[in-house]
């Protein structure tokens, strides 16, 4: 029987996880790289590379045309689309559907009814599942000041219709700057995305990032692999991941994974995804943020406490494979917390910093994985995102995965570029985080404050 | 005040290895052209890196004697973007 041959639509280290899963599953692998990217990690480990041009993202990996030609020509089954890029954009399943390839996430209808701000905030309403209280799309300050009268208080939080990233949005916290920052995030919303639509919703003062990893087969079987919190953040982007959430309690949890799977199961979703939930501290109660259709940055760190292999399961079932798992078959053990290495300079406000790494040492030991595109002597291009390198430690306690990082993070070296270490070697040790008691805000309120003073 | 001499041309350099664009978004004109007279905090390019933007600024008022990169270029840490002649 002639081998299967994937397609991989990314690079960097998701090129590679993927890529070593295709190996692991006896199946070819065909690379899709830009000028910049034809000697990476992920290059070497393919059967098959196409250079699809030159390094800018709108030249080669996001150029849609150019992946479905290069996936015809080789003669690729299937596309994974890794995250980022076109992961989410539904336009790549469509082409997948119309050219008889398999795609390696869900149909693009579901893609696209998730994506959308409006019909997956509906979706969601229709499933009984608690959102934050607000408004649908707000276009006169009118409307605005009778939102905020049924909101009850302040403060309230703007947010682009079109949105996304930050982008468009506005904390209110006094009710004499609400038509300020209604004129603002609207002429924002308006210049980014070219519509000044905004919702308004009740902002949560005291939150915590926290989702629900699932994965669906295309016979409706659909199971739930538990939670992760990413409450450390800065500028929306995440920089650690564990799992499972410290503190969260029982009922919330089991609600939460309850809606997560409601949801997902309502549109049939087939294959991996990610249910995002912001939790209130303070209220004690959860609501729905978003459906991330797509495998994540952040999976491993549930791959370590279930021992499912995420990317290989989403293969498979692309493949029409059912789910090797029931839910009853998923088995929580120990604790995993991951860290974003980015080559952004941690003393110099996080400015990026490319270049080539002229030493890079590993940390090790049996509770250490390091998922990484990177060796000593490669280059680290100035066209793509920061990340160097994923680096997980596991433990039986949260104590035990906490202290593991801490070792590890002073084992790793790297040299020839400026990296975010020593700040994440600063985090880790903070009593609130080891506490397990930090919300979104935590990072850029307290800490990164501290840090910039421990500097001087 | 700048050490330089009167006649000696100010270059202005890439801090970081980045993309170079001479305009604020595709379609607006060019921050500066040849020929203009610009003050010390005059935005004169973007450096993109790694999908953050940074604004440079001239650092010196003068006039822009040459632009010696292409938007959209990759240009090195150190290399010299334009020529700056102090006033």
């Amino acid at each position: 029987m002639k081998k299967r041959k994937v397609l991989v639509a990314n690079r960097g280290e998701i090129a590679v996880r993927i890529i070593k899963a295709c190996q692991d599953l006896d199946i070819e692998t065909v690379l899709v790289a830009s000028e910049a990217d034809t000697e990476s990690m992920a290059a070497k480990l393919a059967d098959e590379v196409v250079c699809i041009g030159p390094p800018h993202v709108t030249l080669s990996y996001l150029d849609l045309a150019k992946i479905i030609d290069a996936a015809l020509q080789t003669g690729a089954d299937a596309i994974h689309p890794g995250y980022g890029f076109l992961a989410e954009n539904p336009e790549l399943p469509a082409a997948c559907e119309k050219n008889d390839i398999v795609f390696i996430g869900p149909r693009s209808e579901t893609m696209q009814q998730l994506g959308d701000k409006i019909s997956a905030r509906s979706l969601a309403e229709k499933n009984d599942i608690p959102m934050t209280d607000g408004s649908k799309g707000l276009r006169s300050f009118k409307d605005v000041e009778a939102e905020v009268q049924k909101i009850g208080s302040l403060p309230v939080v703007f947010k682009a219709a079109a949105g996304g990233g930050g982008r468009g949005m506005r904390i209110v916290t006094e009710q004499g700057n609400l038509k300020d920052a209604f004129d603002i995030a609207s002429n924002e919303a308006l210049q980014v995305f070219g519509d000044a639509t905004l919702f308004v919703e009740r902002y949560v003062q005291n939150a915590r990032h926290v989702e629900v990893q699932v994965i669906g087969d295309n016979f409706g079987n659909l199971i739930h692999l538990g939670q992760r919190d990413c409450s450390a953040q800065r500028r929306y982007q995440k920089i650690i991941e564990e799992a499972p959430p410290p503190n969260l309690p029982d009922d919330l949890r089991n609600k939460m994974l309850d809606a997560a799977v409601e949801l997902t199961s309502s549109v049939g979703y087939n294959n991996a995804g990610t249910v995002e939930f912001l939790v209130d501290k303070d209220r004690n109660e959860f609501y729905f943020m978003e459906v991330n259709s797509r495998i994540q940055v952040e999976h491993p760190v549930t791959e370590e406490i279930t021992g499912v292999d995420l990317v290989k399961e989403q293969i498979q079932v692309a493949f029409g494979a059912p789910l090797s798992l029931n839910q009853e078959d998923i088995d929580f053990q120990g604790h995993a917390i991951e860290c974003r290495i980015t080559a952004e300079d941690a003393r110099d406000s996080f400015m990026p910093s490319p270049g080539d790494i002229t030493y890079f040492a590993l940390p090790g030991g049996k509770n250490v994985r390091i998922d990484t595109h990177c060796h000593q002597g490669c280059t680290i291009s100035p066209y793509y995102d920061p990340l160097l390198a994923k680096l997980i430690t596991t433990g039986n306690t949260r104590a035990d995965a906490l202290a593991n990082m801490e070792t590890a993070l002073a084992e790793f070296k790297i040299e020839g570029i400026e990296t975010n270490i020593s700040f994440l070697q600063f985090l880790v040790k903070q009593l609130e985080f080891a506490a397990g008691d930090i919300q979104v805000n935590w990072i850029e309120h307290t800490i990164l404050p501290n840090f910039v003073e421990l500097l001087k | 005040m700048t050490a330089a001499n009167k006649n000696d041309l100010v270059p202005i350099q890439a801090t970081v290895t980045s993309v170079f664009y001479r305009k604020p978004r595709p379609g607006e004109p060019p921050f500066v052209e040849e020929g203009d007279h610009i003050e010390e905090g005059t935005t004169v390019c973007l450096l993109e890196v790694m999908k953050c933007f940074n604004s440079v600024s001239a650092g010196v008022k003068g006039k822009v004697e040459q632009i010696l990169v292409e938007s959209g270029d990759l240009v090195e840490k150190g290399d010299t973007l334009m020529l700056i002649r102090p006033e």
